[in-house]
């Protein structure tokens, strides 16, 4: 009978579950005409009906040898979650089928949305929302991935640089909202008229904690859009994930005082100390947990495919032990992330890397779309009490306390700040406070002790439709309306990024001159630190791993390199000649001056090359998108083809070795470590998958040095190099298409191009391997000679097409010209 | 100038004030910090600030430095180096890093990016020809990358020759095969970093409250920490 039972209740659910994709594909069909689109959710439909179908026979059959059974209950728990991560997930294409929709209204909006239709035909059907949302799950299992997410994504940078404002409006902020909205709620609660005066001070204050932790999802994508100023951005997002830990602590104090039949004094001290006992707690096993995930990093190197896992291990157990011990769980996980971070992302090779951010990312967004579905759902299958009173004074509170709150609290910290916020911002800043996933949550999983919990539930509700509907949906037009202040974040050329830097480092040492302090004086302490001790105990040492890795890593590499200096061995034959030219001239002072053509050719080039920079200043802070890869994946494809066709012509290995060794050894008395920072190995490693990473990855570990004033050596290379890396590859490809098509004056420009960009760049990866690795000197480094070589003997066709430029070609090529010149005493 | 060796005098001050807009208590500041770098004498030499500890990492120093001896930082017509500064000339260089104000009007913002944007130039352009070469240019970039360790002068020079290219390509637009990029002047300097917000980011804030000393014994006791540099005699003194 009890299979019986389960069958009923299966069945139930499984018509229930069915209805709500057929429903689902519905939206999807009538937000567009877009075709292609329906199929899509079509199709997952018949899985669905396959699981259903077989349903009637077990009832028929039952007889002795069963041929076919069916168990629903023991699956019933993980089958529903299935099904319902499934349902949240197709609700999310659907959106962004018509992404005009998801433009104007915020994902949170049309998920609640979804989420009342499902709960209206569940309700319909009398069907119950699943037990999912208790309080152990959703402490134990929904809330961990979205604050790790937050964390792991968190613009490091600009978090540091405005943690100060950061942490004042979380925690005084939040403080001051609850406290204020938990007394204004109690003075309502004395009026009579509106029947509520059985809520205690306890329990409005418990309940004012709930409301008062902002979740502004919506409001970050649209900063995104409109790419509002930095400053912004950051205290909109640190106070989102800060007052987040606040919350939790205070909703787990106050939800122990509301049972408690009587406060005394003492009991606020102790709760006072015992806020900052939880916060610096949980800040504490938080650093503790990151740098032992960094420390163990440090020696997965043989077990990649495990590798990711350390991560969320540990971000999980720091939250767990933070748990067990009653702190600020959410403050472990988000400090763990940040620590960790940084020396992970070195340590791990670049798909374990790739894979993290994946599942960072992923997790954390199933997790608040389930929660803002569930919100749906629940707003329609709960019973609630309704109260005129309560609920508008609520609304009315929040939004004067959250405004009053941004007022006094900007006055107090813009005297600190170096670039105060204005009344627009205040504005935003107040406006943006809109309440979301952790809000409902928490007030969803109240204990049932508390009198008036479906009155909170409600009120919690319309506070969420409000905030998120309203003003998630005008936040967009009053942004664009008051016009608040914009960052470019587009920086996207090389001028740009020298002048950032230049800046930085004049304001650093401008700082130590007049004896000012701010926190590139206290930034620059840290990366000295840093770089003496911290990274040498959390970050691989590359010479320390003397096995077989090591070995095999310099095999890959040296097969890499000897297939790159091939191929720009072969280009520089060509322009090499005007080298020559110039060299003749000698050090006089020559006017520097670009040909034009070559000015547009390379700047095509420059801009292909950019993406690295473009993409470290978009990746880091979308919410619910990660990086764009397809950038990346072109380069890869076209170093591949250029690799490719560049063999075809033949090597030019020659009678060079000697030279090239001379050339190419490293000044004696250096190590191959002061050359080359450590983090460039790790890309090696992956064989093939070394320009991927590259490109892929330069904003993580960039950001955190960016705005570093000692510039420390193994920090600040990195980008620089990334930068131009990229160069042969897509430079490569032009050339080799303007070879096969004939020397034009186009394929002059190019190849000129090209040898001074590559000569630039393509000694880095070879001097990398080649101390390092004695036999294979002569074959790795050979190429560049040639082109010497190959100057005297045959001027190229591009030079005799236009003889007329040939005298001043030296002056036309400055470009040119100095990487050899300095290349040539080396080279005796 | 002899005034301001005792103690602060307020007509001085305000002359100051009004020139470089720094508040009383911020100028007190500076001056302190003036006479404990130049040693209690009216003037300051490019040695005093050599001595800095905290500025021998800075990768641009030499740059830093010159910047604070160039008769073009100082508001008065004119060029070149001089061998020392008076006080005057130190509150008018740092006030080029002063925060601009809350609340400006269009045409004071684009003044004080120009002012700002104008010092950056000016650490280029060494030889004050009102264009920046390519030689000056991957000057400044080697210095800048030559803390860098792994990143050679080749690099350096390949990243200033790219830069160059493309402030070409962007502000001379469509050029003719035969014309010739001279080097970037001032027009084309504000063109290409316009996207740059200078204006809020080239800011110190110069404190109200003298925490010289508070921040110098911190630092001092980090610096120590480190093994990196020594006290020298300044800070020694004023520790």
């Amino acid at each position: 009978m009890s299979t019986m039972g389960g069958l009923g209740q299966m069945k139930l659910s499984v018509y229930f579950l069915t209805i709500g994709l057929v429903l689902l594909s519905l939206p999807c069909g009538s937000y567009t005409e877009i075709q292609s689109k329906p199929p899509g959710t079509v199709t997952a439909l018949p899985p669905v009906k396959h699981a259903e179908g077989p349903q009637a026979f077990p009832d028929a059959e039952k007889s002795n040898l069963p041929v076919f059974t069916m168990n629903y209950l023991r699956i019933q728990v993980p089958f529903e979650v299935t099904l319902w991560v499934l349902l949240a997930s197709f609700a999310k294409i659907g959106f962004h089928v018509y992404h005009k929709v998801t433009f104007w209204v915020p994902e949170s909006c049309l998920l609640i949305s979804i989420g009342l239709i499902v709960g209206a035909i569940m309700h319909s059907v009398h069907e119950e929302p699943p037990a999912v949302l208790s309080s152990n799950v959703f402490f134990l299992y929904m809330l961990p991935p979205i604050v790790l997410e937050s964390g792991y994504f968190m613009p490091t940078r600009p978090f540091f640089e405005n943690v100060g404002t950061v942490l004042w409006f979380a925690v005084v902020g939040t403080l001051w909202n609850s406290i204020g909205i938990g007394m204004s709620l109690y003075a309502v609660c004395q009026i009579e008229a509106f029947e509520v005066q059985d809520i205690n001070l306890q329990e409005n204050l418990l309940f004012a904690t709930i409301i008062s932790a902002v979740d502004p999802v919506a409001v970050l994508s649209v900063f995104e859009d409109v790419s509002v100023n930095e400053q912004l951005y950051i205290v909109v997002f640190g106070e989102c994930l800060f007052n987040d830990a606040v919350t939790v602590v205070l909703y787990n104090m106050f939800n122990f005082v509301a049972d408690m039949p009587e406060v005394e004094p003492v009991d606020v001290f102790l709760g006072v100390a015992r806020f900052f006992v939880v916060g610096m707690g949980g800040l504490g096993f938080g650093v503790i947990f990151g740098f032992v995930a960094s420390f163990t990093t440090r020696f997965t190197s043989n077990v990649r495919e495990i590798e990711p896992l350390f991560i969320f291990m540990y971000s999980y157990l720091a939250y767990l032990v933070a748990e067990l011990f009653s702190i600020s769980s959410i403050m472990a996980i988000v400090t763990c992330a940040l620590t960790m971070k940084y020396y992970v992302e070195e340590n791990v090779s670049q798909r374990s890397c790739t894979t993290i951010r994946h599942v960072v990312k992923m997790l954390g967004t199933i997790s608040e779309t389930l929660i803002f579905f569930f919100l749906g759902v629940v707003t329609i299958t709960t019973e609630h009490e309704w109260n005129w009173g309560y609920i508008m004074f609520t609304l009315l509170f929040a939004f004067v306390w959250r405004g009053l709150g941004v007022l006094v609290l900007t006055q107090i910290i813009n005297p600190f700040r170096t670039i105060p916020f204005n009344f627009k911002d205040q504005f935003i800043l107040g406006y943006g406070g809109l309440r979301g996933a952790i809000s409902f949550a928490l007030v969803f999983t109240l204990p049932d002790s508390i009198g008036r919990k479906k009155l909170f539930v409600t009120t919690t509700i319309c506070m969420i439709m409000f905030t998120v509907f309203i003003q998630g949906i005008s936040i967009r037009p009053l942004i664009e309306f008051i016009n608040v202040r914009r960052t470019n974040r587009n920086l996207d050329t090389i001028n740009v990024e020298i002048h950032s830097r230049l800046m930085e480092h004049t304001i650093a040492g401008v700082e130590d001159l007049c004896g000012q302090w701010s926190h590139y004086y206290w930034k620059d302490k840290f990366l000295k630190f840093n770089n003496r001790i911290l990274r040498k105990i959390l970050i691989r040492d590359n010479r320390a791993e003397s096995s077989i890795v090591a070995l095999y890593k310099k095999l890959e590499l040296q097969n890499a390199v000897e297939i790159l200096d091939t191929v720009s061995g072969d280009i520089n034959a060509a322009p090499s000649i005007v080298s020559l030219h110039k060299e003749k001239k000698g050090s006089g002072k020559p006017k520097r001056k670009f040909v034009a053509a070559d000015l547009r050719n390379m700047h095509d080039i420059l801009s292909k090359n950019m993406y690295n920079i473009r993409q470290r200043t978009t990746a880091y802070t979308t919410k619910h998108s990660l990086p764009n890869d397809s950038q990346t994946k072109e380069i890869l494809i076209r170093r591949h083809t250029s690799i490719r066709r560049s063999l075809r012509p033949g090597s030019f290995h020659g009678p060079d070795e000697a030279k090239s060794q001379k050339y190419f050894s490293l000044p004696s008395g250096k190590s191959l470590d002061s050359k080359f920072p450590p983090q460039r190995l790790r890309h090696t490693g992956n064989g093939d998958d070394v320009t991927m990473s590259e490109v892929d990855y330069p904003s993580a570990r960039s950001r955190f040095d960016q705005p570093s004033r000692s510039s420390s050596r193994a920090m600040l290379p990195l980008r620089r190099l990334n930068t131009l890396k990229e160069m042969p590859s897509s430079s490569v490809v032009d050339l080799v298409d303007e070879r096969s098509g004939g020397r034009g004056a186009w394929g002059r420009g190019m190849s000129r191009l090209n040898s001074s960009s590559s000569d630039s760049r393509i000694p880095a990866p070879r001097r990398r391997h080649d101390p390092s690795n004695g036999p294979g000197n002569g074959s790795s480094g050979d190429h560049r000679p040639e082109g010497e070589e190959q100057q005297p003997l045959s001027p190229t066709p591009a030079w005799a097409a236009e003889p007329g430029d040939r005298d001043d070609s030296g002056t036309q090529k400055p470009l040119l010209m100095p990487q050899w010149n300095t290349r040539k005493p080396q080279n005796p | 100038m002899g005034a301001l060796q005792s103690l602060p005098d307020e007509p001085e001050y305000r002359e100051f004030t009004e020139k470089t807009g720094f508040s009383f208590e911020q100028i007190g500041i500076l001056h302190k910090r003036f006479k404990q770098l130049s040693h209690n004498e009216d003037t300051l030499r490019r040695a005093d600030i050599d001595t800095i500890p905290d500025l021998a990492c800075n990768p641009i120093r030499t740059q830093i430095i010159e910047a604070f001896f160039d008769k073009r930082n100082f508001h008065q017509n004119g060029d070149g180096t001089v061998q020392e500064i008076g006080f005057e000339e130190f509150l008018v260089v740092m006030s080029h890093f002063r925060p601009p104000a809350l609340n400006m009007t269009e045409e004071q913002r684009e003044n004080i990016r120009r002012e700002k944007l104008r010092f950056l130039f000016n650490m280029h352009d060494t030889d004050n020809d009102g264009t920046i070469t390519l030689e000056e240019y991957r000057h400044v970039v080697e210095e800048l990358l030559s803390r860098s360790g792994a990143l050679g002068k080749e690099t350096a020079k390949g990243i200033a020759d790219a830069a160059m290219l493309e402030v070409a390509s962007i502000s001379m637009g469509h050029m003719e095969p035969d014309e010739f990029y001279e080097g970037i002047t001032f027009e084309h300097f504000l063109k290409i970093l316009k996207d740059i917000e200078i204006e809020t980011r080239m800011n110190i804030r110069f404190l109200n409250m003298d925490t010289t000393t508070l921040c110098k014994e911190v630092g001092g006791t980090l610096i120590g920490e480190n093994g990196l540099v020594l006290m020298t005699g300044v800070d020694l003194s004023y520790c």
